[in-house]
């Protein structure tokens, strides 16, 4: 009898990209149904429209660069991105936000790089980057949770805003959105107000912002079913939320007044969210055990910069792209020693 | 160097994959002998090193234990007859390598009476010297039953300082093998006596028996034969944690002695020695039997066999003959492996013979296969990094070899590979990397070659040059002194006047 020659290993395979990004998706299905339940349907739209625009523009580049469409589709990699770009956008931002960020984090920042394996920065974050760069009054407007606002907009409503840019009558959008959170703080320190002051704003809740906090925790919980399933090491986001706790701490103990809390920081923003689903990107992350960490300390300590000095309120985004850049050489100078090779224990 | 000894505490390894054993399946039954094959193929080359000159030839009688192969140096391992018969030919036939090749083998017809030939045992191997026993065990044609035949002469000469441990290595980490469980199950006395053995030849004080730490029962077995044989002085059985690759030489040491085989040196410099508990159980057949290295156990396994077991197989019986002695073929099998799935090689035919590093025979249906395609790129997940035992990082030496940077990739410590497959078991992107590793190994290989043949070339090239200046300045010397000798005009009219009687004197001739 003939029999097939292949290489070793001979079982199969126990992991595939497609099933590691499913993997990404269904861990964050809590943080959207919380996302709904605090800020509306929203949510739903950007990430219908991101993904469709997501994979469109990879169907299309995947022609034109003459790669197997059917097998770069199937393994997800665009819908992660596009709903991972989504879940930064402001529930009501018009629909063209998610079709020139989705340009750029797919069409520029994945495959005018060499696609799925090559991409130096992490697609969504490019993407984000460009529209909050370009669009910072669209990017800004936020819906009020639902126990602040006079009423969530409903499907229609929501659809309508999002297509037409325009609000139905009774509902207008000083009354249903206004600025997060972050931008509140942002303001007010600028104006010399002092922390404890400015978090009296109904708009703060316990730690966070009122519904970004829940978010933040369903994130966080979604990332631990990430952790159970081994789709990612706990280095990188353990590193991002110690690191932001050992550095806002003592400032915060110092001076109460003028330096949110660490849990504060925490709950704000994106940070949960990059810490286990973005800052753990692994083409754009490091790959080293001593680099995740490395990685992830870089990106919570550009995080509090920006929000601190930076021009933007959250500065998630800007800091895993700066720290992507710093990827390749952090790996290098974080190789472990091979086995055998110059340590004292090996004898002769 | 520390006092700490093999054993004395366990120690674990970096990286490694806990896999599914698979095991018991081939362990229901005892370990059986296959009836004679119509025809046993001897390769002639059966270990690492290089053929002996073949003292038999087609159409002569031999007798079971008979040497086919003469004994060179230690990496000239001769072969032995494993029945008694009449050689038919001597011809290429199937092998495992390489992939898909044949090699040089010995058709033997066996005659069905077993005729042994004159045995010589080394009985008194108690108060044999080292050597005498090295040279016994040689002349036995032992190689590792391991897998990778290196030969055990080989391993056990040399003038190493201060050699105080052999390990027996038990831990058989590939899933489905199961060879070694089942010899230690069925024959631990000669495991242990064979441990001694080798401990005399090589002049360690000491055995240690590795077993992994699912082994319950074969411990039980262990420790009784060791006190039968009252050596629970020099004897020792450790269990080390069932994480593949911990039967790998490098990674079985730093499991017992938590430290690390340099990477430009041999487990002697750390003072150990590395057996397979197979070649244990065989040195001592050779050595109180005098019975040479002609059969080991074989796992007939995986789910395309119908009856999987462990056959006591000769040497040179082709594989598909242990697979219709295990019940044959179940199913559509698509792959036949020798050795385990993580680190096997896949065999074109089951015409392939048995040779002493055979420990399996895997048989994979089409559900159990890794696919060959397709594979997508790398992206960076950092899985293969976390499960490497010698640290590298494989991803990285993945990219430097698909962009034929080879010298890089040795820079990334490529040669340090162990081929162990944890890398391209847990890829998402099923990139083959074993194969890109081998190929970027065989690569620095050749260009080793390739440099010491320029270098020599050069060498030659500098040489003849050097040759023509140094003649080109003889001549021109010469030339200046015959120049220098005209210039003065009575030397000159000497040298015109000594011409001319010259060709006067040959005009004359």
């Amino acid at each position: 009898m003939k029999f097939e020659l292949a290489g070793a290993p001979h079982q199969p395979p126990a992991a595939s990209v497609g099933g590691v990004m499913r993997q990404v998706l269904y861990a964050l299905v809590p943080a959207v149904v919380a996302h709904v339940w605090f800020f509306g349907y929203g949510i739903l739209f950007q990430i219908a429209l991101a993904v469709a625009f997501a994979v469109g523009l990879e169907a299309a580049m995947l022609k034109l660069r003459d790669r197997p469409i059917r097998l770069f589709l199937s393994d997800y990699s665009a819908v992660v991105t596009g709903v991972l770009f989504a879940l930064c956008m402001p529930p009501l931002a018009p629909w063209w936000i998610a079709a020139i960020g989705m340009l750029f984090a797919i069409v520029i920042a994945k495959h005018l790089y060499g696609g799925l394996g090559y991409n130096l920065f992490n697609p969504a974050m490019v993407g984000f980057a460009a529209v909050i760069i370009a669009f910072p009054l669209e990017l800004s407007q936020w819906v009020l949770p639902r126990s602040l606002s006079p009423g969530l907009p409903g499907l229609l409503e929501t659809a309508q805003a999002i297509f037409t840019g325009h609000l139905p009558a009774k509902l207008n959008w000083d009354a249903v959105t206004g600025a997060t959170p972050l931008d509140e703080l942002r303001t007010g320190v600028r104006e010399n107000l002092l922390v404890t002051e400015i978090r009296n704003a109904p708009i703060f809740g316990d730690f966070g912002g009122r519904g970004w906090e829940w978010i933040a925790n369903f994130y966080a919980l979604g990332g631990i079913y990430l952790l159970w399933k081994r789709v990612i090491s706990w280095h990188v986001p353990v590193a991002v939320l110690a690191t932001t706790i050992i550095v806002s701490a003592p400032l915060w103990l110092l001076g109460p007044d003028t330096n949110p809390s660490p849990l504060q920081h925490i709950f704000s923003g994106a940070l949960v969210l990059g810490a286990f689903f973005i800052a753990t990107d692994p083409v754009s992350g490091c790959s080293t055990l001593r680099g995740k960490l490395l990685f992830g300390a870089g990106v919570a300590i550009l995080t509090l910069v920006i929000r601190r000095w930076g021009g933007y309120p959250d500065g998630v985004a800007f800091a895993i792209l700066l720290m992507n850049m710093t990827a390749p050489l952090v790996d290098r100078l974080t190789r472990p020693r091979t086995y055998g090779h110059g340590n004292s224990s090996s004898g002769s | 160097m520390d006092d700490l000894l093999p054993g004395d505490r366990i120690h674990g390894f970096p990286g490694g994959l806990k896999l599914e054993h698979h095991k018991a399946v081939a362990c229901e039954r005892p370990v059986a002998r296959p009836p004679m094959p119509e025809r046993l193929f001897i390769q002639v080359v059966q270990h690492q090193g290089e053929s002996g000159r073949i003292v038999v030839e087609p159409g002569e009688w031999v007798a079971k234990g008979q040497a086919l192969t003469a004994a060179g140096d230690d990496f000239i391992v001769p072969e032995h007859t494993p029945s008694s018969g009449t050689i038919e030919a001597i011809t290429d036939h199937p092998a495992a390598f390489p992939p898909g090749g044949t090699q040089q083998a010995i058709v033997l017809v066996p005659d069905g009476r077993d005729e042994w030939t004159e045995r010589n045992p080394l009985s008194d191997w108690r108060n044999a010297s080292g050597t005498a026993i090295v040279d016994h065990l040689h002349r036995a044609g032992m190689a590792g039953l391991g897998g990778a035949m290196f030969p055990t002469a080989a391993k056990l000469r040399g003038d190493w300082p201060g050699i105080h441990s052999v390990i027996l290595n038990g831990a058989e980490c590939e899933p489905w093998i199961a060879c070694d469980e089942m010899l230690m199950r069925e024959r631990p006395r000669d495991v242990i006596e064979g441990g001694l053995i080798l401990a005399r030849a090589a002049g360690a004080e000491r055995v240690v028996i590795a077993i992994e730490d699912r082994m319950g029962a074969v411990e039980a077995k262990l420790r009784e034969a060791r006190r039968e044989l009252d050596a629970e002085r020099n004897v020792r059985i450790r269990k080390v944690f069932t994480v593949y690759p911990e039967g790998g030489e490098r990674q079985i040491i730093q499991a017992l002695t938590g430290r690390e085989v340099p990477h430009d040196g041999l487990p002697q410099d750390l003072g150990v020695i590395v057996h397979n508990v197979g070649t244990a159980a065989t040195a001592r057949d050779a050595v109180v039997e005098g019975r040479p290295l002609i059969e080991r156990i074989v796992t007939v396994t995986g789910p395309g066999i119908a009856e999987p077991r462990n056959l006591l197989a000769l040497v040179g019986t082709p594989f598909n003959h242990l697979v219709e002695t295990a019940g044959g073929y179940r199913g559509e099998v698509t792959r036949l492996i020798l050795g385990g799935p993580m680190s096997g090689t896949a065999l074109a035919s089951d015409e392939i013979p048995v040779t002493k590093g055979s420990n399996c025979v895997l048989a994979l249906t089409d559900n159990e296969t890794a696919p060959t395609q397709p594979t997508l790129p790398c992206i960076n997940c950092g899985e293969c990094v976390r499960v490497c035992p010698a640290r590298l990082l494989p991803q990285t030496l993945f990219r430097l070899i698909e962009a034929e940077n080879y010298d890089a990739a040795a820079d990334y410590d490529l040669p340090d590979c162990i081929e162990c497959g944890c890398c391209a078991a847990v890829c998402p992107s099923h990139i083959p990397l074993v194969d890109y590793y081998k190929h970027g190994k065989d690569e620095l290989t050749r260009r080793r070659l390739d440099r010491r043949r320029a270098a020599l070339a050069k060498r030659r090239y500098e040489a003849r040059e050097e040759r023509l200046r140094r003649e080109k300045e003889e001549r021109q010397a010469r030339r200046k002194e015959r120049e220098e000798k005209l210039k003065r005009p009575e030397e000159a009219q000497d040298e015109i006047q000594a011409a001319i009687e010259r060709a006067k004197r040959n005009k004359k001739t």
